[in-house]
């Protein structure tokens, strides 16, 4: 029977991070140029992590999908970062941070390790700063702060809107400098397709690279997974179209462990669907949301009228509006956590009282915030979000509300690690989106981005150490052993598998399918029936997909649609495990919503005499149903409750 | 809309490149030019026939992966947004559209419209950051940054490195790109620390790689996605002109 150790370090929780480092093991330093790391991923977790290592003087080999690291799809994060530095006076402290985030996340988060985000957090700043990301400031030179939802301080310092890209930026530079340092060799546009196990050890990848087709071996002491989460699975996502979820899955198939796969951030305030031919959703910051009301129209003739295009915005008076987040949750507002406020926007449009021409969206005004503090001071502050939504719909937000509605967008879910971050596989490490640690069944805003950065600057580089002290006899590793004979051999008859079935359905039409199975039955609101439909339906499509798929061309080379049909292979079965979680999950939290589980208010039912655990499914083979293993979780630094928005107080 | 496609098509990066016509139909000018391309694409492989290769990534005129030149102008004949964020309707019912990939010596073609742009990294790897390790810095609010400095300096990091300043310039001109990130740490304080050495490591690897040198010409800004201005050029200008008379290290 297999057990979860989650390896959290004694002491109170103020003293727990601090207890692992005082008593961790380290590596000395001529030691440590003799011990190499595979870094998968050049996000944030993942750059950060492979420069910080590499400044220790560990040998660092660091793979990217894309042509650059400096691309990673944490570029795209545009509202902030969250920290608890208190600089404007408000009230904040680490516990305050670390309170919101355990609250935010619907108490389905393991406490140590969030309590250590929170406390790391201050560093990041510290540490962006230094390295010349120009985080936006005041008049008289100090930073600036805005708020996020599920906060009541401001505790958010961001570069305009795209904070994304300056930190990301930020890790890019401080990897450079370890690349022309020699400390990091960096590898781009490959893609991770197997892990290799040596011993019951992460010791190597198998890669290809997208350019030259070339299948290639990569040995190292560890394995570092950073590569993000897999919200692609759904098809239309606000992910970059490169976004998979397959390096992960591969880890899982080899015995890491999955934690939470079903739960999903619907983010929502994104642009909404438009057409069949569409690719890819945008999505616009929540940092709107500090200056923009959303509403709905108060009857439903008027909202009728319209989706027909009979009845602008603008012809709505003020009474006829329902600013319906502001009604239902006075306190917090248009800044409600994500969960909170998507669920809100689908129940009033499913009741009817949609806006645009489908009826699935909900108007976000700035005619109040332009009144109150004149257009320049907007644009200002989103400028650049308010360029990409015209340039996208054509319309001007200044002057007519932008319309929105919920999309797709993070995956708290992911390989299971421990305080470590080190998965069920040992010397196979997992950080950032691709961990399932800290936000529990709901990330707030702005945290993404703080989690990346504290996993890869300030804690990879400590547990990776600990992990490495007793290593240090072990010789660099060679590629020509059975391990990886058979795990090359493995890929390479998968990839000619997927060239030689020459079936008549394109990668792309069976991945719509799919995203259309889990937006109906696994999205925003799931319930029993549906959900076994969805695992039915995935299994069909999985088979569907093996016998009628087509994929042209061959292994050499550039192949886009051979990369396509292996990320969609993964997703096929990634999907299946997602329904089969959120239909063990018989309760309702954070961005999980079984509608058989609410109030009568439609506020989501949590369960947790039952549920308070963390599902982590373990990989029992091709199919076989998974076998599920309980992190029970445990709240001794703060009073579990009932989430409340409503009411100030906390 | 009805539209004809005249693409560059390229097998490798040592075989020879022509361009190719193909009709597409019944396209939504609300879509967007690379969901144009994903139908073309998926008629293509409908048909057995290999896709057009090109780069693309975010989809939100971020990441800067996507190029594309097109009609002669690199990311469209729109302006300040990148080919990921154009859309049909800039185009009429009944047009040849031409695409190409970025033409310049250090961005060599791969396969069709995608190009090689590692150049650009190893330009940042000679001196585009500051030399601070994880770990021991100052508190953030340690030094006060004028606020006006702060913004010119995020003006210049909003840079995406897409390369459509180096594909619009006759020169194959870099200066843009690097400028950007010049001007970024030289206008900040921890950034002045090394910034001598800085601009001149990064302009040396600009020229041995085969990026031609500024006229004046303006191209790059006015085909930048993200405005980057050419002040930031002649910030640079001043930079390296400073720092090649005063630098104390020979």
């Amino acid at each position: 029977m297999a057990t979860l150790d989650s390896k959290i370090p004694d002491g109170t929780i103020a003293e727990k991070w601090n207890n692992f480092k005082a008593h961790q093991n380290l590596v000395n330093p001529a030691n440590k140029r003799k011990l190499e790391i595979l870094v998968v991923g050049s996000g944030l977790a993942g750059a950060a992590a492979a420069a910080s290592l590499g400044e220790l003087g560990f040998k660092v080999k660091c793979f990217c999908i894309q042509d650059s690291p400096r691309r990673a799809h944490s570029i795209a994060a545009q509202g902030g970062i969250n920290a608890a530095k208190n600089y404007p006076n408000d009230g904040d402290t680490i516990y305050r941070l670390f309170y919101d985030t355990v609250k935010g996340g619907d108490y389905r988060a393991r406490e140590a390790n969030v309590y250590r985000l929170a406390e790391v957090s201050n560093n990041i700043i510290d540490q962006c700063v230094a390295q010349g990301v120009p985080f936006a400031r005041e008049y008289g030179g100090l930073l600036d702060n805005r708020s996020f939802g599920g906060a009541l301080v401001s505790r958010t310092f961001y570069a305009r809107g795209q904070t994304g890209q300056q930190l990301l930026l930020g890790a890019y530079s401080a990897l450079n400098k370890e690349i022309s340092k020699g400390s990091v060799k960096m590898y781009t546009r490959r893609e991770m397709l197997d892990l290799v196990l040596v011993d019951g050890r992460a010791r190597g990848i198998i890669t290809r690279n997208t350019m030259t087709g070339e299948i290639e071996r990569h040995a190292g002491h560890a394995v570092i997974l950073a590569t993000g989460g897999y919200g692609n699975v759904f098809f239309l996502s606000t992910n970059a179209m490169n976004s998979n979820g397959s390096a992960a899955w591969q880890c899982y198939k080899k015995g890491a462990y999955f934690g939470n796969p079903c739960f999903v951030q619907i983010h929502p305030t994104c642009i909404p669907v438009h057409g069949d031919y569409q690719s890819k959703l945008t999505l616009m910051s929540e940092s709107l949301r500090n200056d923009g009301r959303i509403w709905v129209p108060k009857n439903k003739e008027d909202a009728q009228k319209i989706q027909k295009g009979e009845l602008k915005p603008t012809d709505i008076k003020e009474e006829d509006r329902d600013y319906y987040l502001e009604r239902r949750y006075p306190a917090f507002g248009n800044l409600t956590p994500r969960d909170v406020a998507s669920r809100a926007a689908k129940e009033r449009c499913d009741a009817g009282y949609g806006v645009g021409s489908t009826g699935l969206a909900v108007y976000l005004d700035f005619a109040d915030a332009i009144k109150r503090l004149g257009k320049d001071v907007i644009e200002a502050r989103y400028g650049n979000l308010f360029q990409m939504y015209e340039k996208i719909v054509d319309d001007n937000p200044y002057e007519t509300p932008m319309m929105i509605y919920p999309a797709i967008h993070y995956t708290m879910g992911g390989i299971w690690v421990d305080y470590e971050l080190q998965t069920t596989i040992p010397g196979l490490f997992a950080g950032g989106e691709a961990n399932f640690s800290d936000h529990g069944a709901n990330r707030l805003g702005a945290s993404a981005l703080m989690q990346g950065l504290a996993d890869g600057y300030f804690v990879l580089p400590y547990t990776v150490q600990h992990y490495l002290a007793d290593q240090i006899n072990v010789p660099f590793f060679k590629t020509d052993t059975p391990e990886f004979d058979k795990a090359e051999k493995d890929v390479r008859e998968k990839l000619e598998k997927l060239l030689s079935i020459k079936g008549s359905k394109t990668v792309d039409s069976i991945h719509k399918k799919l995203g259309l199975i889990m937006w109906d039955h696994v999205g925003m609101a799931r319930n029993k029936e549906g959900l076994e439909k969805a695992i039915t339906e995935i299994r069909e499509l999985r088979k569907e997909f093996w016998k009628e798929v087509k994929v042209p061309g061959s292994l050499k080379g550039v192949n886009v649609e051979l990369e396509k049909a292996t990320r969609v292979a993964d997703f096929l079965e990634l999907g299946e495990l997602m329904a089969i979680d959120a239909l063990d999950r018989e309760e309702s939290c954070g961005g999980h919503f079984r509608e058989e589980y609410q109030t009568e208010e439609g506020e989501a039912m949590r369960n947790d005499e039952k549920f308070m655990y963390v599902s982590a499914w373990k990989f029992k083979g091709e199919d076989l149903d998974p076998e599920l293993l309980k992190e029970s979780l445990n709240y001794e630094n703060i009073e579990v409750k009932t989430r409340n928005y409503k009411e100030a107080k906390s | 809309m009805n539209l004809t496609l005249k693409i560059w098509r390229q097998a490798g990066p040592n075989e020879q490149g022509k361009f190719v016509n193909y009709p597409v139909s019944d396209i939504s000018p609300d879509s967007s030019f690379l969901e144009m391309l994903d139908i073309l694409n998926e008629q293509l492989v409908e048909k057995g026939e290999e896709p057009v290769a090109f780069d693309h990534d975010c989809r939100e005129g971020i990441c800067g992966t996507c190029s594309l030149y097109i009609n002669g102008r690199p990311h469209g004949p729109d302006t300040a947004i990148t080919t990921c964020q154009l859309h049909m309707r800039k185009f009429k019912d009944g047009d040849t559209i031409t695409i190409e990939p970025w033409r310049a010596k250090p961005f060599p073609v791969i396969r069709d419209l995608i190009v090689d742009r590692s150049s650009f990294d190893e330009i940042m790897q000679a001196g585009g950051f500051i030399s601070v390790d994880t770990g021991g810095v100052p508190d953030a609010n340690a030094i006060p940054i004028s606020k006006v400095d702060a913004d010119l300096a995020m003006d210049a990091a909003a840079c995406i490195g897409c390369g459509a300043c180096v594909a619009a310039c006759k020169n194959a001109s870099a200066m843009l790109f690097v400028s950007a990130k010049v001007s970024q740490f030289a206008l900040l304080p921890q950034g002045k620390i090394e910034a001598k050495r800085r601009v001149q490591k990064m302009v040396a690897k600009m020229d041995e790689l085969g990026f031609g040198n500024c006229t004046n010409t303006y191209a790059c800004e006015a085909e930048c996605p993200k405005e980057i201005q050419v002040t930031n050029i002649a910030r640079m200008n001043r930079e390296f002109l400073v720092a090649k008379l005063t630098d104390r290290v020979k």
